[in-house]
């Protein structure tokens, strides 16, 4: 397995969404490197013969009658956002002007 | 039986405390201000509440009164106080998952465990504090400062439940309310000397329980004693039809399984593999004497292999920060929470990176960025699918196991209460913590903690992990229940008696 650089690490962030500081780059490059080096084992027993597990129950699509029922208000909806406009979410621009 | 007149309010467990209320021994409001009193008392040092809620509980006591006054019928718990975990919402009272991205939200809704805990007419007190987004096992990682154990302020009372279990352990609520993905309610419990259950995957609805690893995530009951933690749980667990993931099928019946006391002939299998290096001496000590003890009480032990538990916490630490990474995706900045770097010029995609910079702490981090890696395009099949199976090897060998056994044990946790700090900034040591916790959240399975005495070298709480089958969990009461009644007439007290006093 390879390991992780400050470069991938980056990557990750922008792909995370997350604005790290230059220190934290170094930091979690190493953290993470260790951490992957630590689980990386799992690939070396799963065979193709097992087939893989992602929830504990067997899930099913669960249906409803599409009814009216209440729900939350709009003013509710809207208590805990950082900014609101005209009964909407106001956020920052998404478009850029280029 | 402890005799109540001369037991302070705060001692008395919840079937007591229900009990004297039902009664007319007591009202619903003295008991309710007797724990607010001692939250006030000492919460400055132990932080084990990010939010009290005086009023609401003080509301919710004198409703219970008053039903009482009418001669109307009181449910088993009504009235009895109770911490609950900051992971569930709570209409109109802050919830912040110890994270200062939710610093202030007021959630418009209750999770369907908060209705539920309000309609049994129990008295929730406040918020208890927690590792962020119930990512840790020490509590440490909360934006708003550790929690310390009752047993010693200067060590972890685990995590990321350290804020319910430490509530119990110095007596500032007699139930608490946690969340197990990797062990957050066995773990807490077994280092502070209290019960916690993690129920059945699916047996209690995770609507409105703010989700981390949704196929891991479970709400369950803390307590002092294992018949409360039965009595929590029958006043939480059932279908919900706003949980798709909700089991519809009758609740065990728990309550009657804890005042058993009685497993002669029960099959009770070892975990061969939870032993050996890393495991505490006087963990192993009180370990071996709980199997000994369950001899002598007429179960049939033997020792059990399920040699794939050994790449649990790998696969664990594979799957739990991929739905991670996908869960918090949430937290943009745009419909509740923290919102960094509006300036008018920045765009929506730049804010929501920098309030996330700004609103999560380390560990979310680190595992949300683990979890973006192990799903990325090129490593997908070589991390997360490889745990995926790993899961299925995991399954494979409780299912192997419960064929032979009626329930499988092992020490909860390789370790007692570690120093706050010690393991801060090594992840790989802190996860260790979860070793014996987390197969069964990878299976789904139901299982428990409770404290068996304390370890010689440094007088600290050590647990007995009890699991069973998905949908058994009422044989965890009843292998709980014994144990705990053999243990309680050996020592003639309570362990939580022997805690030093804050």
């Amino acid at each position: 397995m390879p390991g992780i650089t400050r470069e991938e690490v980056a990557h990750l962030a922008r792909l995370s969404r997350l604005e790290l500081q230059a220190e934290e780059l170094d930091h979690f490059a190493e953290q993470l490197d260790v951490i992957i080096g630590a689980v990386a084992r799992v690939s070396e027993v799963a065979g193709q013969d097992v087939p893989p597990t992602s929830h504990p129950l067997p899930l099913t699509n669960v249906m409803r009658a599409d009814e009216v029922r209440p729900s939350l208000t709009p003013d509710q909806a809207l208590s805990g956002a950082p900014a609101a406009e005209e009964q909407r979410f106001r956020v920052p621009q998404i478009l850029g002007e280029d | 039986m402890t005799d109540l007149t001369r037991t302070p309010i705060i001692k008395w467990d919840a079937a007591q405390t229900a009990s004297a209320i039902a009664k007319g021994e007591v009202s619903a409001v003295e008991v309710a201000q007797a724990h607010l009193d001692r939250i006030e008392a000492v919460d400055k040092k132990v932080n084990a509440f990010l939010h009290v809620d005086t009023e609401g509980a003080l509301n919710a006591a004198r409703a219970v009164d008053e039903k009482r006054a009418k001669g109307e019928e009181l449910g088993p718990l009504a009235g009895v106080p109770l911490a609950l975990k900051d992971v569930f919402t709570t209409k109109g009272v802050p919830t912040t998952c110890g994270s200062k991205i939710l610093e202030g939200w007021i959630p418009p809704y209750d999770a369907t465990l908060t209705a539920r805990l309000k309609d049994a007419g129990v008295v929730i007190l406040g918020k208890t504090n927690m590792d962020e987004f119930a990512m840790g096992s020490s509590t440490e990682n909360s934006a708003y400062g550790p929690t310390g154990n009752p047993w010693d302020l200067t060590r972890i009372p685990g995590g990321s439940g350290g804020g319910s279990a430490a509530a119990l352990a110095a007596f500032e609520a007699p139930l608490a309310i946690g969340t197990d993905t990797g062990g957050s309610i066995r773990q807490p419990g077994a280092v502070t000397g209290t019960v916690g259950v993690k129920p059945t995957y699916g047996a209690v609805s995770r609507f409105g329980l703010v989700a981390f690893s949704s196929s891991l995530d479970q709400g369950g009951p803390c307590a002092r004693t294992v018949l409360d933690a039965a009595l929590l749980h029958e006043a939480i667990a059932g279908h919900d039809p706003l949980d798709s993931t909700s089991i519809d099928a009758p609740v065990p019946a728990v309550v009657e399984a804890a005042k058993m006391r009685d497993i002669r002939g029960m099959r009770i299998g070892v975990v061969k593999e939870f032993a050996g290096e890393g495991y505490q001496a006087g963990v192993m000590q009180r370990f071996n004497e709980s199997v000994e003890l369950l001899r002598e009480l007429g179960a049939e032990v033997v020792e059990v292999s399920c040699p794939s538990f050994t790449l649990a916490l790998p696969a664990y630490y594979l799957i739990a920060p991929s739905e991670c990474s996908s869960n918090l995706a949430r937290f943009d900045a745009m419909r509740y929470g923290l919102r960094v770097g509006d300036d008018g010029i920045a765009s929506a995609e730049q804010v929501t990176a920098l309030t996330r910079e700004a609103g999560f702490g380390p560990e979310v981090k680190r595992r949300i960025m683990l979890g973006t890696y192990a799903l990325s395009s090129g490593y997908y099949d070589a991390y997360y699918g490889s745990a995926q199976k790993v899961r299925t090897l995991i399954s494979r060998d409780f299912d192997a196991a419960f064929a032979g056994v009626d329930v499988l044990v092992s020490p909860t946790t390789p370790t007692t209460a570690f120093p706050i700090g010690e393991r801060a900034d090594d992840p790989m040591a802190m996860y260790l913590a979860d070793l014996c916790t987390i197969p069964s959240n990878l299976a789904g399975n139901a299982a428990m903690s409770l404290p068996v005495g304390l370890a010689p070298e440094d007088n600290l709480p050590v647990g007995l992990q009890i699991i069973a089958p998905a949908m058994a969990d009422d044989r965890l009461y009843r292998v709980g229940g014994a144990v705990e009644a053999a243990l309680n007439d050996k020592w003639g007290h309570t362990l939580l008696e022997e805690a030093p006093a804050l």
